[in-house]
């Protein structure tokens, strides 16, 4: 195996530092027992239970999860139909138009996305609140779903279609039991997209969202707009956190199953040469 | 009956909730700001019928565009947009280059590490990725300590709340897009391309100007795009890392909207972004186009 | 092994399993089966044989359903097929790429397709039992298949295949992905179950060793067209064309024109001051119609001295190309044209009679070449 030249040791440790630090400087002063954010003080872990009473947070965190589940769970749906259009539906009438909705919020700048949603709500005279939150984030996470399944799809081998086909399944039999089994990977994969998009998303909530409801990410930007919080700098932990457990568990399973798999590969070598 | 209902169900939803409402934008941005609810006219009311709707349309005018154009503001605030994210797209290219290129170089085992790695960040809030800048570069901020400590400064520099400030923070939040693009050209490169050029007599480093670096360019020109095209319409890198100074566009519709409920204006400014934002799309769309037909 | 000859074909009263009557099939411009008819008979091995894009595929995929004729109708059993859906007919097909589901496990593999038609659950054991017996799989049943070899998945794709106890058997490039050791075996295997089974099996390949070493017929395509349906003997023996006589196996095209000397026998004149070469055939053909003969190389002898035979030429040895049992030789004539001689090695390579650069005579006897209209 060749070495890694120097200066590509020291772009790949300069280039994690500056990714990492900031987040990490973060992690360590969430646990600061001072007020004043940038001096320490000693450990404590104060700033948690600090959050962990503060209602209006917990609030719109609860309102955050529930609008994540619900809209990345549609978003999930949708995208997914229209990923198969896309791939599977060479022609049928404004299939361009179709192609160019499903692209377009990918580029579309979140304010304007925002803008043009808040306007339509207020245009058909429906109450801001979680359903339009739900109805937004679902419009654009949909079309990043759609992104993710349609480049499964695209490598997947049609033959294993028309065999479940030929075998006498209905069109539908073949999706449950065939395809959706197979591209259940990337499916999932696009589910945690939107759910993540969602859980992020401030600009097109800020617009979208009423009174009644504010998202996690409204809350954490009107209390940073005055400047570094330590309870900002705790929950920014707990979510970093999460998200790190999540990520590595998942390259870890997915790890696994490409070593276990080859294991079994390796096993059925085996097992020809000796029958 | 079954293909229709599949293409119809996404097809109506994103009419409804992406292009209807897109419309309206545009509607809207043609008509005239006035202190009602909701706060601009005309209103189009179907129950008059052709008269109405043509009593409607000959009330729209370009008033708007009218006052954008002639209102310094709105010009420097769409330059000074698109001159930000030029320089922090070619930024995040100087800084992100070497890592694309130190990850596609490192042993294969590693790959797959360092490749999460990168995109780790990409999951974590964008929001709170932001944030963490603002504890770094404030006058009394970690970096202004350790200047300080370490005798390089004799009083604090003034980094928050610049332009400076919204560079880093495009640059640190934008940085996996530009080097996941880059990493995937140059992984594919096959290294006796390299062995070759230097077998013909090239040095190590003209044989990176001469092969390496022309054969990931879709790849420098894809992670281009991903940069340049989101940060024209930033809208939190600027208002939290940004002064008072800080011109973006993103920033000026949201205040239009939200301080000064001017919603025509908002709406003009709206369509002016995106009308900016078309040629760079046309142009990803192609390299991306130029790039499968290459693959295949 | 006595039996009798397998060979409805020949019978007038045997009525045809599938029948093509006209059928055409176009992709916008492209025509990929050009007005074709054939039949094929039940208990048949046939083979559709041709290159890559002559259209084999396209008309086992309309056996199959997944597309219908353009012009002209498909009969199978009596029924145009061309209305039932993939999904309801008594044919099933293994693909090339096996096509096996990767999230099943073999058992279920084969079970699909059963359960589809809602067997109650014992029958259903017994008979997914009963393919694995005759594929010889029991001991994978539970695995997945990326955890089995490329042998055993062939199998399994067999094996799901035929579960349904389908009335016809279409199977696309079956042994394209094994090695060519196994590919052997495995075409043994494949008759073997054909005939246990008595199901039709339609095989389609572009390996014309393979489709002569399974087939009971082969139909050689081209363009979209038929070229010639025949036993492998015959193909081999008497082809109808040039095409097929050039696409099996090694022949050797001597062209000319033909002059009938009495009735069945001609003297091809091919070329200026060469002997006319004399051949037997019942090809019927005008006096001075361009031809062209097919010799097999196996049937061209080589000899140092001129032979007593009815056809030979003298020319130097170009080439040897050494096989192991047999060696070719080409053989260039004065004027440049090429024939190729096929001799087995008997002795020891030392103690080959000729070598390079040496003068030779090539030779065949008055029946051994094919004559054909060119």
């Amino acid at each position: 195996m060749r070495r890694l030249s120097w200066v590509s040791v020291t772009a790949l440790s300069f280039g994690l530092a500056f990714l990492y630090l900031p987040m990490l400087i973060l992690v360590i002063f969430s646990f600061n027992d001072s007020k004043l954010v940038t001096v320490w003080a000693g450990f404590s872990t104060k700033w948690y239970g600090e959050l962990l009473r503060n209602e209006a947070f917990l609030d719109a965190a609860w309102v955050t999860l529930r609008v994540a589940v619900i809209s990345s769970t549609i978003a999930t749906v949708l995208g997914t139909m229209a990923a198969w259009v896309l791939i599977r539906f060479s022609r049928f009438p404004g299939r361009s138009l179709f192609s160019g909705m499903v692209y377009a919020p990918l580029v579309m700048p979140e304010v304007i996305t925002g803008l043009s949603l808040l306007l339509l709500f207020i245009g058909i005279g429906l109450d801001r609140g979680v359903v339009t939150i739900v109805l937004a984030h679902t419009t654009f996470s949909m079309c990043y779903v759609c992104v993710v399944v349609s480049s499964r799809l695209v490598s997947f081998d049609t033959s294993l279609e028309e065999a479940a086909f030929d075998l006498g399944a209905t069109p539908w039999e073949t999706f449950r039991l065939v395809t959706l089994p197979i591209i259940a990977p990337a499916v999932i994969s696009g589910w945690l997209l939107a759910f993540t998009l969602s859980l992020d998303d401030l600009v097109i909530a800020s617009f979208t969202a009423g009174p009644s409801a504010t998202t996690l990410p409204i809350k954490i930007f009107s209390s940073v707009r005055l400047g570094v919080s330590p309870e900002i700098n705790a929950l920014s932990t707990i979510m970093i956190s999460v998200v790190a457990i999540g990520v590595i568990t998942a390259s870890l399973i997915t790890k696994r199953t490409a070593v276990q798999r080859q294991m079994d590969e390796q096993v059925a070598l085996r097992d020809e040469t000796s029958v | 009956m079954r293909k229709a209902l599949v293409i119809a169900i996404p097809y109506l939803w994103l009419l409804a909730l992406f292009l209807v409402p897109f419309l309206i934008v545009l509607k809207i941005s043609l008509s005239d700001s006035v202190l009602a609810i909701p706060p601009y006219a005309p209103k189009l009311d179907l129950s008059e019928g052709w008269g109405g709707l043509m009593r409607f349309v000959s009330e729209l005018d370009f008033e708007n565009f009218a006052f954008l154009a002639s209102d310094n503001l709105y010009w420097k605030a769409y330059l000074s947009s698109l001159r930000i994210a030029v320089i922090a797209t070619f930024l995040t290219l100087l800084v992100g280059y070497p890592i694309a290129y130190a990850m596609a170089r490192a042993p294969e085992e590693w790959r797959p590490t360092l490749l999460m790695l990168v995109i780790l960040p990409f999951w974590t809030s964008f929001l709170i990725r932001v944030y963490s800048w603002m504890g770094i570069l404030s006058s009394e901020g970690y970096l202004n300590q350790l200047l300080l400590k370490l005798g390089l400064i004799s009083e604090p520099l003034t980094i928050l709340n610049t332009n400076i400030a919204v560079f880093i923070g495009i640059v640190y939040t934008y940085l996996p897009f530009m080097i996941l693009p880059i990493y995937a050209a140059l992984e594919k490169l096959d290294g006796s391309l390299l062995e070759a050029a230097e077998d013909l007599g090239c040095s190590r480093t003209s044989a990176f100007w001469l092969v390496t670096l022309p054969l990931s360019r879709s790849g420098i020109i894809a992670g281009c795009f991903l940069v340049f095209i989101p940060s024209i319409g930033e809208f939190v890198i600027p208002s939290l890392l940004g002064g008072s100074d800080t011109l973006m566009i993103g920033k000026v519709l949201w205040e239009e909207f939200f301080s000064n409920r001017d919603w025509p204006v908002a709406s003009a400014v709206a369509v002016i972004l995106l009308l900016i934002l078309i040629i760079p799309i046309i142009l990803f769309q192609r390299n991306e186009q130029r790039q499968r037909e290459a693959d295949s | 092994m006595t039996q009798t000859i397998f060979a409805p074909w020949t019978d007038p009263a045997e009525k045809p399993l599938i029948e093509f009557d006209r059928v055409t099939k176009r992709f916008g411009d492209f025509t990929a089966i050009d007005d074709l008819s054939m039949a094929i008979y039940e208990r048949e091995f046939f083979a559709l044989l041709g290159p890559s894009g002559c259209g084999k595929t396209t008309l086992m995929r309309m056996l199959a359903g997944f597309d219908t004729p353009s012009e002209g109708t498909i009969w199978l059993a009596g029924q145009d097929i061309a209305p039932v859906p993939p999904n309801k007919r008594a044919v099933n097909m293994m693909f090339q790429s096996y096509a096996l589901f990767p999230h099943l496990s073999v058992w279920e593999n084969i079970a699909f397709g059963l359960r589809r038609e809602g067997m109650p659950k014992d029958q259903l054991a017994a008979r997914v039992d009963e393919m694995l017996r005759l594929t010889r799989l029991q001991r994978f049943a539970g695995r997945k298949p990326h955890q089995i070899s490329g042998g055993q998945r062939q199998r399994v794709a067999l094996a799901r295949s035929l579960a349904k106890a389908p009335k016809l058997l279409l199977l696309d490039e079956p042994l394209g992905a094994l090695d060519a050791k196994l590919r052997q075996d495995t075409q043994f295997e494949l008759m073997e179950i054909q005939e246990t089974t008595g199901t039709t099996f339609v095989i389609v390949t572009h390996d014309q060793e393979e489709a002569m070493t399974v087939a009971s017929r082969v139909a050689v395509m081209d363009e979209g067209r038929v070229m010639q349906i025949a036993t492998p003997e015959d193909i081999y023996e008497a082809p109808s064309s040039v095409y097929v006589a050039d696409f099996i196996g090694d022949v050797n095209i001597l062209r000319g024109t033909a002059r009938q000397t009495a009735p069945g026998r001609y003297e091809i004149l091919w070329g200026e001051g060469r002997a006319p070469l004399i051949s037997e055939s019942d090809t019927a053909l005008d006096n001075g119609q361009s031809c062209a003969l097919a010799i097999r190389p196996e049937k061209v002898s080589i000899s140092a001295d001129r032979p007593e035979t009815a056809n030979a030429a003298q020319g130097k040895i170009l080439d040897i190309a050494y096989l192991g049992n047999l060696s070719t030789y080409h053989v260039e004539l004065p004027d440049g044209q090429i024939i190729k001689a096929q001799e087995a090695n008997t002795q020891r390579i030392a103690r080959r009679s000729f070598t390079w650069e040496d003068e030779v005579w090539v030779s065949w006897t008055k029946t051994a070449a094919v004559l054909l209209a060119d």
